[in-house]
């Protein structure tokens, strides 16, 4: 069953003469329980798109989108009711797990907090479930790291205090914005782990937007690929990382460093030039300019998605008329 | 290639944490951690060598000490025989010449107010480099060498990418005609296809130019890709130390063992589902 369905999601902010689309008619969907992924470069729009889904924009944004979430309509909550939704639905972990914080407060403080204002307990409740929720995300000795302040802590334990606060109300959807980034590779495989226990133990589903493809395999089922405000394609994690079918993700994939290569220095083609800043793009593929098999009619491209496979699509037209007609001749 | 430019020995650094109250009074000394704990190691003419570790595990410290942004607390640094920690004032403005650091993030090295052909030249000029005294001349050259086209000498760093500060700030660092090239994490704040292309240039200029990188990172696949040799550091000491294909194939080290293990590498593209693009 779908929890949370964007339909149709644009974002866009006031600029010289006019304004800049950031977010270009995307549409996301996840059901309950499963792991999605978003991935794409800085600037494709992916932490965008997944903040509209609690309507946290910079004030200045325009949004539009049909957002629906258990059957509700996002769009249409009044401020009370998206207090409520950000608070009982959806919880949400950022890159950054220090300025999430209030250096001053003591973390199991800010837990109980939580639980104080979200659910209502009592002081010396809410300590006795923020201790559980600490022991929840495998701090141990949570009696003591509740008196800890954030400073104490390393980044990969404030990323599972920033865990436990975000599952505290028992979410039913997690956001997790690049959780990983700015841990080791040690500590983010830990963290990813501890989020997928979770993900079972509490029945949630969880939306992890990163940028590397290697962290999106291991954790997701499903994944959308992000460039210049677009989803380029979307499907099964596997089927993708195997069969990509957009040149964009197939680059992406192809530039991606790999432990097999030690020993061998690989020259990687990589993708020329830089990603398109939010005022460049124009009609079309955003991807063409980089793209080696650009042609004339990617001008003309309307980047919408087309099913290619087995709950696979992909925005771009060429690929798909390309391996049907060659399929269909035996080829 | 065998022939040794920089060598390290017994390299160590001791940070000094604040007293508390009571070691104050009593006039102790305060406890202090170990960054970097007797480290050696040799970086040949035109090697590659990268070193890995996890955060805190000392390589920051460790690089810096190399160009004495950090002084040591013991041990012995020599670029071709001649020792770093004695060198004074000129002999030591000539070692940093010879070895130059790019660091990670390109927003704050680079001077916001600066062209980009300012920055190559002033640091060409402070080191008389031949050629510094025809501007337009010795600024395109190293803008050619990092690929960038020599229109973008007139450009501020605010009107650049992130790939192509870092681009900007190897150019600077090449423009004094260093030896050695200590890029920490040079490439870790970049976009995936942006850091192949770098890596990409990293491995052309040890090609062209003859230089020796030491090649900070704490991501182990961007190691696999240039590296000759790898050095894995933990808590301030090499844990294992060797050519990049026997460490990373056969890890002898418990810690080597578990980097490798955390390692999210994607599933592997299906070689024979070639994309289709009609002609």
């Amino acid at each position: 069953m779908s929890l949370l369905k964007i339909e149709n999601l644009r974002i866009a902010f006031p600029a010289r003469g006019g304004i800049t689309e950031v977010v270009r008619g995307v549409n996301l969907e996840v059901h309950e329980g499963e792991t999605v992924g978003l991935v794409g470069e800085s600037g494709s729009g992916k932490s965008l798109s997944c903040r509209s889904i609690i309507r946290l924009l910079p004030s200045h944004a325009q949004m539009t989108a049909n957002v629906h979430f258990d059957g509700r309509d996002v769009m249409a909550l009044s401020r009370k009711a998206i207090r409520d939704h950000r608070a009982h639905n959806v919880g949400m972990i950022f890159q950054d797990p220090f300025s999430c914080f209030n250096p001053t407060k003591r973390i199991g403080e800010q837990v109980a907090e939580t639980l104080r204002v979200n659910a209502g307990m009592d002081k010396s409740a809410a300590r006795a479930r923020a201790i559980e929720l600490l022991a929840s995300v495998e701090i141990d000795r949570p009696e003591q790291r509740y008196r800890a302040f954030p400073h104490e802590l390393s980044g990969g334990m404030r990323q599972r205090v920033m865990i436990a606060i975000a599952i505290s109300a028992g979410p039913r959807l997690l956001i997790a914005d690049e959780p990983t980034t700015a841990l080791d590779v040690t500590t983010q495989a830990q963290i990813l782990k501890l989020i997928e226990q979770r993900r079972r133990d509490l029945n949630m589903a969880v939306l992890l937007v990163s940028h590397d493809f290697g962290v999106i395999a291991q954790a997701c089922q499903r994944v959308a690929v992000m460039y210049g405000g677009y989803v380029v394609e979307a499907g099964p994690v596997d089927e993708i990382c195997a069969r990509p079918q957009h040149p964009y993700t197939r680059a992406l994939l192809e530039s991606i460093p790999s432990l097999e290569s030690a020993g061998h220095h690989v020259r990687r083609a990589g993708i020329p030039g830089q990603p398109p800043t939010a005022g460049e793009i124009g009609p079309g593929c955003p991807f063409a300019n980089r793209c080696a098999f650009a042609r004339p009619e990617c001008a003309g491209v309307d980047m919408s998605l087309e099913v290619v496979g087995d709950a696979h699509a992909t925005a771009c037209p060429f690929v798909r008329t390309v391996s049907a007609t060659s399929e269909a001749g035996g080829a | 290639m065998s022939e040794t430019l920089l060598s390290v020995q017994g390299l160590t650094k001791r940070f000094r944490l604040r007293r508390s109250l009571g070691e104050f009074v009593t006039r102790r000394p305060g406890d202090s951690a170990l960054a970097v704990d007797h480290v050696s190691f040799d970086l040949a003419k035109g090697e590659i060598l990268g070193l890995a570790g996890g955060s805190g595990s000392g390589k920051t410290t460790l690089a810096r000490m190399l160009i004495r942004l950090v002084e040591p607390d013991e041990g012995v640094i020599t670029v071709d025989g001649r020792s770093v920690r004695d060198a004074r004032g000129h002999e030591l403005r000539e070692i940093r010449r010879r070895m130059q650091m790019v660091f990670q993030d390109p927003y704050s090295s680079l001077n916001p107010r600066m062209t980009v052909g300012t920055a190559i030249l002033e640091a060409g000029r402070v080191h008389h480099q031949p050629g510094s005294d025809d501007g337009d001349a010795f600024v395109s050259k190293f803008l050619d060498l990092v690929r960038l086209p020599a229109s973008m000498a007139v450009r501020h760093p605010s009107e650049l990418s992130g790939g192509q500060r870092q681009r900007v700030a190897v150019a600077r660092a090449l423009a004094i005609g260093p030896e050695v090239l200590i890029a920490d994490e040079a490439v870790s704040a970049l976009d995936v296809s942006i850091q192949t292309q770098l890596l990409n240039l990293f491995l052309d200029l040890r090609d062209e130019l003859g230089l020796a990188i030491l090649f900070v990172a704490h991501q182990l696949s961007v190691i696999a890709e240039v590296a000759d040799r790898v050095a894995i550091m933990h808590l301030g000491v090499i844990v294992e130390i060797g050519a990049t294909a026997e460490v990373f194939h056969h890890p002898q080290d418990e810690y080597t063992k578990s980097l490798l293990a955390s390692h999210p590498q994607p599933v592997p593209l299906d070689a024979s589902r070639e994309i289709r693009i009609c002609e």
